[in-house]
């Protein structure tokens, strides 16, 4: 990868895949299609899945590996365009008009168009990724878009359908490049279906074992190898279960690291039963493993790793 | 590389067989597909999967169907690694359908579509409301269960013509309102400016207001029977009135027939229901229905949700299991009305276990065995 400019885009599945890896984010072929796919056609990027399977994380790992600048856009009800958007500096402008009537200078077609001027325009997510940047296009991440409620989403759907934007008093606002767009959903509620047809669609699930161990590996190289295995088996054995929230790679990733932290060297019952709450977020959840339970998973996963040897 | 002409037509063939097969795809997505698979390039066949798929599925619940027409489209003829472009011969109809029946069959939004929407007739209500006031006061207090065909169509039309209570919370967007306690600036200045700039007419605005969506899990097992029928069409004006209600049936399994009472026309929407739900008249899981939906919708429909649980609650089993899925769906609830048909004996005692495990984790329980009982469950909607 090196041999490139930073910022080309990948070339083919493969090299997405490699670029990726080269981040330490371990995508499977699937992924790396649908990423390569929105790259070469310029479309956004629609991610799908549980909490915690590393949907942000792929616009993160974008912008660094393609030297992009990452404009982020949290989404929250009540969103609006004045803070998704742009906003004007009202209280620079009040202060432009005071000095202006001050001087003596009332040209009220003048003083229109200083007030409404980049000056006092203060740029939101949105137009940010709009406008030219010297770096090539950013990467722009509206991230958890079923948080934010169905007026925004219309409103995000025409930015997104031709990358541009009208400002009553400055004019259109137009991206010569198309930013790199990933909108990420934890599927609180369905996104409506127009929206989703602009973008390409894709659900990422829970990795198998071993790419979920790759994954761990490649972020934590300091937990031991023995208990890298240990962690993902038993967490992989977990998802089997009747869990209201299974845990994701994120509660794979936290727990290994708080198994570190520890100074464990392996997984033993007493152990997963005082840190279960980093893997388990729902008091339900936790209280139906009991001590049973736990030796049952182990021997599930230690078995696992057995056959897999 | 450019894709052979060949492929081309291939892909089309294979979108519209998806299609065919239940998926939403516009005229566009063939298009966009070839490009993909051009973008692409032909490498191997997973890859060509993976393609397709990234451009094609929208939906998590397509994943099935796309492999199982995937599969059938694209088999291969010659064992070998046979380039693609060679399955020109291989005819795309055949399989196509048959993933399309197996579509139509199990998902729930293509049954009932315009062939089946005829016009509602709006004169036949106005007509139908005009009855004298004694034969309206008789009608409204009788059960469900002893109508008579005819008499459950009048229903029908009387549950259309419910006021539905605007009940609404304040959501977090901040729409104009000439009182309310925020200065809107950007308002303020354009205005402002638009008059000269000499005068300063502070605008307002404040936190609008908005529905919170209702759940509604409806009971179809034997005992309900009688209900679960009027109460489907009670849903279907409900839905219509107001959107965002999610709709879940149970029996002895939970079936999510949201899709299918959106259809306008409500005849077309009830076929589509009973179509979808295989359980109808059968016996009741209460529990394990309610576990289904705690772990695969609460948290998708569940936001802020006012859930309308319609059931006799009569089970036999678990007492244990289902006071933890109630507690559950509890917890994740704006609030919980439970709708009880056996409220409509005076003197009812809440003696089966089921029904003792289920209420302590109610907000509310009602009658829901005649139309005053459903026009004071409007009402009550009203304060949620």
């Amino acid at each position: 990868m090196n041999s490139k400019p930073p910022n080309a885009l990948p070339a083919s599945i493969d090299e997405t895949l490699a670029l990726l890896a080269a981040h330490d984010y371990v995508a499977d072929r699937a992924l790396a299609t649908v990423v390569f796919l929105a790259l070469r056609m310029q479309r956004p990027l629609f991610l799908e899945g549980e909490a915690g399977v590393g949907k942000t994380e792929i616009a993160k790992v974008l912008a660094a590996a393609l030297n992009r600048r990452l404009v982020r856009l949290q989404c929250y009800e009540g969103l609006d365009v004045a803070s998704a958007l742009y906003e004007w500096n009202y209280a620079a402008q009040m202060i432009a008009i005071r000095i202006a009537e001050a001087e003596g200078a009332a040209d009220r077609e003048r003083l229109s168009a200083d007030v409404f001027s980049d000056k006092f325009l203060v740029k939101r997510p949105l137009l940010e990724a709009l406008s030219p940047d010297a770096a090539g296009p950013p990467v722009l991440l509206v991230d958890e878009l079923d948080r934010a409620d169905e007026a925004f989403e219309a409103f995000l759907l025409e930015v997104l359908a031709d990358f541009q934007v009208t400002i009553p008093e400055l004019g259109t606002v137009r991206a010569a490049v198309p930013p790199i767009v990933v909108v990420t959903s934890n599927r609180t509620r369905e996104i409506h279906d127009a929206l989703k047809r602009r973008c390409l669609y894709h659900w990422i699930d829970y990795p198998a074992f071993a790419r979920e161990l790759a994954i761990l590996q490649a972020r934590l190289p300091q937990v031991p190898e023995n208990l890298a295995r240990a962690t993902v088996a038993f967490v992989q054995a977990l998802r089997k279960e009747d869990l209201f929230k299974s845990p994701g790679v994120a509660e794979t990733l936290d727990w290994a690291s708080a198994l570190l932290e520890l100074g464990a060297k392996s997984l033993d019952a007493a152990l997963v039963g005082d840190t279960l709450g980093v893997v388990l977020k729902y008091q339900d959840d936790i209280g139906r493993l009991d001590r049973g339970k736990i030796d049952k998973l182990l021997a599930e996963s230690r078995a696992q790793l057995k056959a897999a040897e | 590389m450019n894709a052979a002409p060949a492929v081309a037509e291939n892909i089309i063939a294979f979108a519209r067989a998806l299609r065919a097969a239940g998926l939403k795809l516009g005229p566009g997505s063939a298009v966009d597909a070839v490009a993909a698979v051009e973008t692409a390039g032909f490498t191997t066949r997973e890859d060509f999967y993976w393609t397709l798929h990234a451009v094609l599925v929208k939906r998590h619940e397509d994943d099935p169907v796309f492999d199982t027409a995937f599969r059938l489209f694209w088999r291969r003829r010659d064992p070998n690694e046979a380039i693609l472009a060679e399955m020109l011969p291989l005819a795309p109809v055949a399989p196509a359908e048959k993933a399309g029946q197996r579509r139509v069959q199990e998902a729930l939004e293509d049954v009932g579509r315009p062939s089946m929407r005829r016009p509602r007739r709006e004169e036949d209500l106005t007509y139908d409301m005009r009855g004298t006031a004694s034969d309206l006061e008789v009608f409204a207090k009788k059960d469900f269960a002893q109508m008579s065909a005819a008499e459950i169509s009048e229903a029908r039309r009387r549950i259309a013509a419910l006021p539905f209570a605007r009940e609404e919370i304040f959501s977090r967007r901040l729409v104009s309102d000439p009182r309310g306690r925020r200065i809107d600036l950007r308002r303020t200045l354009r205005a402002s400016l638009r008059a000269g700039g000499d005068l300063i007419d502070l605008k307002r605005r404040a936190p609008g207001r908005r529905r919170p969506p209702l759940v509604a899990l409806l009971d179809i097992s034997g005992s309900m029977s009688d209900y679960s029928r009027v109460v489907l069409h009670f849903l279907h004006a409900l839905t219509e009135a107001r959107g965002r209600v999610a709709t879940f049936l149970f029996g002895t399994r939970l079936t999510n027939v949201t899709r299918a009472l959106a259809c306008r026309d409500p005849d077309a929407a009830l076929a589509a229901c009973s179509v979808a739900a295989k359980d109808w008249s059968g016996g009741t899981w209460i529990s394990s229905s309610l576990h289904a939906f705690n772990k695969h919708w609460s948290r998708r429909v569940l936001t802020g949700a006012v859930v309308l649980l319609i059931t006799d609650g009569l089970e036999r089993e678990g007492g244990e299991t289902l006071a933890r899925e109630m507690d559950r769906l509890h917890k994740s609830a704006r609030r919980l009305y439970w709708l009880n048909p056996l409220l409509r004996y005076e003197g009812f005692e809440p003696k089966a276990r089921g029904i003792r495990a289920m209420l302590p984790h109610v907000d509310e329980m009602r009658p829901v065995h005649n139309l005053e009982s459903l026009e004071g469950l409007c009402a009550a909607l009203a304060k949620a």
